[in-house]
């Protein structure tokens, strides 16, 4: 049956009148339709689809046309969702030619005048070809894209020095610049201390812990993970240093990463004397000796750099901090002792699920030195000791330390401090192991990354301890909180959220580790 | 200007990647930017000179210059036989790249066969075919003789043509009229219906407006292009316009010099055929980028063409080369009764108003036809804005009003396409896969990639 409608005097462009019927075709029962106007033309159209009824015949080329062939008995009014249609095409919103996203990168700088920094985040094999773009736009550069070759970091970095551009990357997942949290970083308060760090973790731990303890940063400048390498020559952590040096607010130095190849180190070392400007480094399990000899102050965790950057910046001595920190370790092992009781006999190991790199690495060393039980296993042993790598990244043996964020558990999944569901079955394995004493974790908070990681967290922790007292067995869930108040998550929220889940919460990964060690030790 | 200059400058941001990096700059109050990247295509490396040491940037705005300053005109018609230079006896010519009578599509062997009837070579339709497996004509494309066609494009040598002349050059390009829609040759329609069309397009448009255009003396083709375009045409898919200013044009002329009947005749059949200007409009925009092509390391297309089977593009720097893939079929919106199915791949040297900035890249002045993808107005600013990030230059001449008079994109690089992954849009009627039934649909369709790949390899042997 074909539904025929004349509609006079109203004129509508061919172009619509497609969209239309296309419309109509959608309708359930509708075979075939056509909305034209009633050209000579338009009618040959129509009679070829076998549409063209007496009435549509008779329409003149200033009509219009709907004419819909319907199924059997269907009830459809052709002619009513085509006036719906056809209103729908008026569109009332005033969509505005407002400039769409720039396809390429010079097209950006187009758009924005004064473009000073790119934040390049692509594939891998891609992002060295847009950081260069990039350099030669005279834009600083920050890499947060891994999986770049080593030759084109060297380039990247050499023509950024240069040009006198920073480039922080590849595989930099941090960096704070005039107070701007770039890729995964945390919102700080402004002060004397400048930055550089080879490390994203390891620099979001400093900053956060620093304004924390009220002291602020000028600059916190990643330098991604391999600049300190051999082949790379550590261009980025020279640059950096040297700017901060120059630079007028920055009155401490601090430097973070994993022990340099030792002619990059000693390259390091030698530039802190072209100023006199205190420097407190941190080469995360490196020699104190050679630090101090260069005229540094060494740090031999990610807290008691801080302690020491934040005891310099206020004019104390570092053996302040020092002492400080002796008398936490003090408190420490009584609240270990007190922790002790409420485990049972076969509960022996630690178990730390780590999303920053850094914290795992750090609590490897504290512990190391703390447990007498055998040395911990880890998929990211330090030094890459091959004696402590784990045989099965998902099977912990005695004390293991885990990084969730290597590769073997990234590959086609987001990072674990975007989503926690991998550490979350994590969390309930480790626990329902009779073995596990220490479940450890950090929470890493900042622009970037998981609205809620205690939240998520907590999801699991409860969940574990249900099944727990079933067994009638508590395992004892300590951690950290990476973050100051003024991230999305608010440092202060997320503690608490993990304190009334029963979480032992300690103010760094070095406290928390030493009390695990201390517990188990 | 030293790193630490940065500090304590304000930070404007562009970001090329994760979209949660542009909202987490935007919440601290940061200027920022997103870049809607892709990669590049496969086999891209940055090239600046040949190896001859030619600047390709500057060869490339040489070649703009030169197409921008061309200035087609309608100076007058001719049989093809006539007035092509190289008209051979037996050539039909054809859109698109090189093809044989056994790869050509359904429509292109249609227009074939109603051509060489047309011409007296063959009595049946039938005999037409085996005479055509059986290589008793040349075939060649259109764009080896300073032609170009619509569709199939296919021209015999008793067609009648227009001659566009670019007089800032010299250089002469030819087109047929345009039949109009539904059952006509260039949509592979033969028949008797179809050959008295034509024979009227000879015997009487053809010298009717002859004799107009030896009244009215040359016609400014890129005048009325720029004129239409601020009135909603962009001379490849919409020629409504266009084709309204060139009646007016003619009108006077056409009742001085022809009679009452035939002046009829002529006025009721441009105003049926929305399409008219369009074969003025191609030869226009070929007459304008002729002079571009030769120029040693101009890295920009001068031709895009598709014969039904094959998409073909040529470069500057190669004048006589073609780089082609197998045509894509269209995504569109279908006439009543049709669907993709239906649906010829893309045919027709219409592209080459795309080539010459016009077409899809000049669809911000052309809202209402993006409504063929289902957008809003505002993807056809944004399909023109694309096309400005793979070009050389812009336009003077065709502005776009609702860019704030801008010129339209000119001169697609072939490097740039390959840096940036963005393949040229083209706007474009739709043709059915059987010969003779006409047009389908109409849609938005990307150039293929594969052209712009194997024609940069060859730029890079030049180059590294």
């Amino acid at each position: 049956m074909i539904q025929t409608t004349i509609k006079s005097g109203e004129y509508y462009d061919s172009v619509t009148l497609l969209q239309v019927a296309q419309g109509l075709l959608k309708v359930h029962g509708v075979e075939d339709a056509a909305v034209v106007m009633g050209t000579p033309a338009n009618k040959g159209i129509l009679k070829d689809a076998g549409l063209l009824t007496p009435e549509a015949e008779a329409a003149s080329a200033d009509d219009l046309i709907i004419a819909a062939r319907i199924a059997g008995k269907a009830k459809v009014d052709a002619a009513a969702r085509a006036g719906e249609l056809l209103k729908a095409s008026r569109t009332s919103k005033a969509e505005s030619g407002t400039e769409p996203p720039p396809k390429t990168l010079s097209a950006a700088v187009q758009q924005l005048a004064g473009a000073n920094i790119a934040l390049v985040s692509v594939a891998g094999r891609y992002a060295a070809g847009v950081a260069r773009d990039a350099l030669n736009q005279g834009m600083h550069v920050f890499l947060f894209s891994d999986n770049v070759s080593v030759e084109d970091e060297i380039a990247l970095k050499t023509t950024g020095r240069e040009k006198e551009l920073l480039v922080m990357g590849p595989d930099a997942g941090t960096a704070i610049l005039n107070g701007v949290a770039l890729g995964f970083a945390n919102a700080v308060i402004p002060g004397p201390v400048g930055v550089v760090a080879a490390s994203g973790t390891g620099l979001q731990a400093v900053t956060s812990q620093l304004t924390r303890m009220g002291v602020g940063i000028t600059q916190a400048i990643g330098t991604g993970g391999r600049d300190l390498s051999e082949a790379v020559g550590g261009i980025m952590m020279l640059e950096g240093l040297k700017a901060l040096q120059a630079d007028p607010a920055t009155e401490v130095l601090l430097l973070v990463s994993k022990p340099p190849a030792p002619t990059v180190a000693e390259k390091v070392l030698k530039q802190l004397k072209a100023s006199d400007k205190p420097a407190v480094v941190c080469f995360l399990g490196g020699k104190a000796k050679v630090i101090r000899e260069a005229g540094g102050i060494p740090a031999r965790t990610l807290e008691e750099a801080a302690h020491l950057a934040a005891a310099l910046a206020r004019g104390k001595s570092p053996d302040e901090a020092l002492k400080s920190l002796r008398s936490q370790r003090r408190e420490l092992k009584k609240l270990a002792k007190k922790l002790v009781g409420r485990l049972r006999m076969r509960q022996n190991y630690f178990r730390g699920l780590f999303s920053g790199g850094t914290f795992c690495y750090e609590s490897q060393l504290i512990l190391n030195k703390i447990l007498d039980k055998g040395k911990i296993v880890s998929n990211a042993p330090v030094k890459k000791k091959k004696k402590y790598k784990m045989a099965d990244a998902n099977q912990s043996v005695g004390h293991t330390a885990v990084d969730l964020g290597e590769d073997e558990f990234t590959v086609g999944r987001l990072h674990p401090m975007l989503d926690p569901t991998l550490r979350n079955r994590r969390i309930l394995h480790e626990a329902k192991d009779p073995e596990t004493a220490i479940i450890f974790l950090d929470i890493v908070l900042g622009y970037g990354v998981h609205p809620d990681p205690a939240g998520a967290a907590v999801e699991a922790i409860r969940e574990a301890q249900a099944w727990l007292k079933k067994e009638r067995r508590e395992v004892l869930f300590i951690a950290s909180v990476c973050g100051t108040e003024g991230d999305p998550q608010n440092v202060l929220a997320q503690e608490a959220t993990l304190r009334e889940a029963g979480v032992i919460v300690l103010e760094s990964n070095a406290a928390a580790t030493r009390l695990a060690g201390y517990i188990l030790g | 200007m030293a790193i630490q200059n940065l500090f304590g400058q304000s930070l404007k941001a562009v970001n090329v990647g994760l979209e949660s990096f542009t909202e987490s700059l935007r919440d601290q109050g940061v200027e920022a930017i997103h870049v809607d990247w892709r990669p590049p295509l496969e086999g891209y490396v940055e090239i600046t000179h040949t190896k001859s040491g030619v600047d390709i940037d500057a060869a490339n705005a040489e070649a703009v210059t030169r197409i921008r300053s061309g200035r087609p005109l309608l100076v007058g018609m001719g049989v093809a036989r006539d007035v092509i230079p190289g008209y051979g006896e037996r050539l039909i010519l054809h859109a698109g790249p090189p093809v044989t009578w056994e790869r050509m599509c359904g429509p292109t062997r249609g227009a074939v066969m109603g051509a060489a009837v047309y011409e007296g070579w063959a009595s049946t339709y039938e005999e037409a075919a085996e005479m055509a497996a059986a290589g008793a004509f040349d075939f060649a494309p259109c764009h080896h003789f300073h032609t170009v066609g619509p569709m199939a494009g296919i021209v015999s040598p008793s067609m009648p043509v227009f001659i566009v002349q670019n007089e800032t050059f010299g250089n002469r390009t030819y087109g047929t009229q345009n039949e109009g829609l539904g059952r006509v040759l260039r949509y592979g329609a033969y028949g008797d219906e179809v050959l008295a069309h034509l024979k009227w397009m000879e015997t009487t448009l053809y010298p009717a407006l002859k004799a107009v255009l030896r009244a009215t003396g040359p016609i400014d083709l890129r005048s009325l292009l720029a004129q239409a375009l601020h009135m909603g045409d962009e001379g490849h898919n919409r020629n409504r316009a266009a084709t309204s200013l060139l009646i007016r044009q003619l009108a006077p002329a056409l009742i001085e010099t022809a009679t009452k009947k035939v002046a009829v005749e002529v006025l009721k059949f441009i105003d049926s055929n929305d399409h008219f200007f369009l074969n003025l409009s191609m030869a226009a925009i070929k007459a304008m980028l002729e002079p571009a092509e030769g120029i040693e390391g101009c890295t920009l297309v001068t031709v895009m063409a598709r014969n039904g089977t094959e998409f073909g593009i040529r470069v500057a720097s190669m004048p006589e080369q073609w780089f082609t893939a197998p045509a894509p079929v269209v995504q569109g919106l279908w006439l009543p009764g049709y669907t993709a199915d239906d649906a010829n791949p893309d045919i027709g040297d219409s592209s080459i108003t795309e080539t010459g900035g016009l077409g899809g890249f000049a669809m911000a002045a052309a809202p209402a036809i993006v409504r063929f993808v289902g957008g809003s107005s505002a993807l056809a600013l944004q399909v023109t804005q694309e096309m400005y990030q793979i070009t050389a230059g812009e336009h003077e001449s065709f502005t776009v009003p609702a860019l704030n008079f801008r010129g339209t994109p000119l001169g697609i690089d072939v490097r740039k396409v390959m840096a940036t992954g963005i393949l040229p849009f083209i706007n474009t009627g739709i043709a059915h896969k059987k010969p003779g039934v006409g047009m389908v649909g109409a849609g938005l369709v990307r150039a293929p990639r594969q052209c712009f790949e194997e024609a940069f390899k060859q730029i890079a042997k030049g180059a590294l």
